[in-house]
């Protein structure tokens, strides 16, 4: 094992951490994935006052609270719309999105197809239990079509969402998907996330420890290491990523898009604004 | 489950900088396990948690002490295992808001048993006798925390509730 220097890191990942304990289920993916967060900030060694981080509705949107950098809990949906509006104002800071699957890919999914057009500097990272949660248990675009509950007597029958080919067609600029269960993994995934400029996507399998409890073992079974290296090529990303198993971890795309960032406008006092907005 | 293939360690410094790193993981675990049972009202679960982030801690500033000079002046550029949570950590799967202290410390028991397991096997395959012996060292640390999970264990009767045996379940109702 070699030894790097010996300089103390500017930041731990304590330094996100703020007062505020979790209220998430004990054995959720999410507290792995704030400790992802957590580190991958540290690695990245940014100030917390240089970072927001926007969600919209749901167990996982509740992110923002738990670490003392910039935070918007937002609207169901609309994270990513927020997001896009504070990146454009404020290009110096560094703006990661949360969200899961029902918050991004029923409520906002049109917001995450324009996202991807756009592809403005965001880090979005989705927290896919396969399930609403917090609504207690409902399915969600990602749930399989064969899950079969109370709530959904023999399945929804539906064909699940396929995120990842979504946001590739939607020209999203980097997409990944790790595991929560693999704190370190997760991490790195989200500082690569934040390093590759313009629209990236990240993907985590969370398991829902209360709905869906099958999951916290068998996504760990279930979960390897994607077979083949990243490509740049939209072309291969697309074929890999039609007939991917759903557990394939690790950076599957990083394309070379510039980022979209308008011009930065003139300061308008807020008397600008009012009189815009006067009837 | 288990800790993973011990790393090759090329010097002493590198052997404490894993070392640190595994008891700094644990502990800062079982700290975030023990906020998780206070949040969900399980206090009785959240002091057992909290007592073995103390145990772990001060086996930190142990390591602290006995490595003295060859303490390491950096920080490991790979301090990694092959299991995710690392030899010693508590995964944030393996509770449950409902655990009984028994469930909590057979956990704990049985995630010291890795640890020393772990250390077991640096310290019968390192080259640098003097790895081996720290090696060593941890592994009897360990092994002295599994014997006090034990002591502990004994102050507990066998399990009367279950995690299926939720009065309150958390899911829609048939």
């Amino acid at each position: 094992m070699n030894m790097i220097p010996a300089t103390a890191p500017a930041f731990k990942p304590a330094d996100y951490k703020s007062s505020v304990k979790p209220v998430w289920c004990p054995g959720c993916g999410d507290h792995s994935v704030l400790l992802s967060f957590q580190r991958a900030l540290a690695e990245l060694a940014l100030p917390p006052e240089q970072v927001a981080i926007v969600s919209g509705i749901g167990c996982s949107s509740r992110i923002p609270a738990y670490t003392n950098c910039y935070g918007f809990h937002g609207v169901h949906g609309r994270s990513l719309a927020l997001a896009s509006g504070l990146k454009v104002a404020r290009p110096d800071l560094t703006v990661l999105v949360a969200s899961g699957d029902g918050d991004g890919f029923s409520i906002g999914g049109n917001h995450l197809l324009h996202a991807c057009r756009r592809n403005i500097d965001l880090t979005y990272i989705v927290m896919d239990n396969r399930i609403y949660g917090m609504t207690k248990g409902q399915p969600s675009p990602t749930t399989e079509p064969d899950w079969d509950t109370a709530i959904s007597p023999g399945g929804t029958g539906l064909s699940p969402f396929h995120p990842l080919v979504i946001a590739l067609a939607s020209g999203a600029n980097f997409i990944a998907r790790g595991f929560a269960g693999n704190i370190g993994g997760c991490a790195k995934l989200i500082a690569e996330a934040v390093r590759t400029p313009g629209f990236s996507f990240v993907q985590i399998l969370s398991p829902c420890v209360t709905f869906r409890p099958d999951q916290q073992r068998g996504w760990k079974d279930l979960v390897h290491p994607a077979a083949v290296p990243e490509t740049d090529d939209p072309a291969r990303a697309a074929r890999r990523l039609m007939t991917d198993d759903g557990f394939n971890i690790g950076v599957l795309y990083r394309g070379k898009r510039e980022p979209y960032q308008p011009a930065p406008k003139a300061y308008l006092a807020p008397s600008h604004l009012e009189a815009e907005f006067a009837l | 489950m288990n800790g993973g293939k011990p790393a090759a360690f090329d010097s002493v410094a590198a052997f404490f900088a894993q070392a640190l790193a595994i008891e700094v993981e644990a502990a800062e675990r079982y700290t975030l396990l023990a906020d998780q049972m206070e949040v969900h009202n399980n206090k009785e679960i959240a002091a057992i948690f909290l007592k073995m982030a103390a145990i772990e801690s001060e086996h930190r500033r142990e390591i602290v002490r006995r490595a003295g000079d060859t303490l390491p002046t950096g920080i490991p550029a790979d301090v990694s295992w092959t299991n995710p949570d690392g030899p010693e950590a508590i995964a944030f799967e393996d509770v449950h808001y409902l655990m009984t202290p028994r469930q909590a410390l057979l956990l704990a028991r049985f995630n010291e048993e890795r640890a020393a397991r772990y250390f077991e096997s640096i310290a019968a395959s390192a080259t640098d006798p003097r790895i081996s012996a720290f090696a060593a060292e941890m592994a009897t640390d360990e092994r002295l925390h599994v014997s006090w999970v034990d002591q502990w264990l004994e102050t507990f009767a066998a399990d009367e509730l279950d995690r299926a045996d939720d009065p309150d379940p958390p899911v829609y109702s048939e």
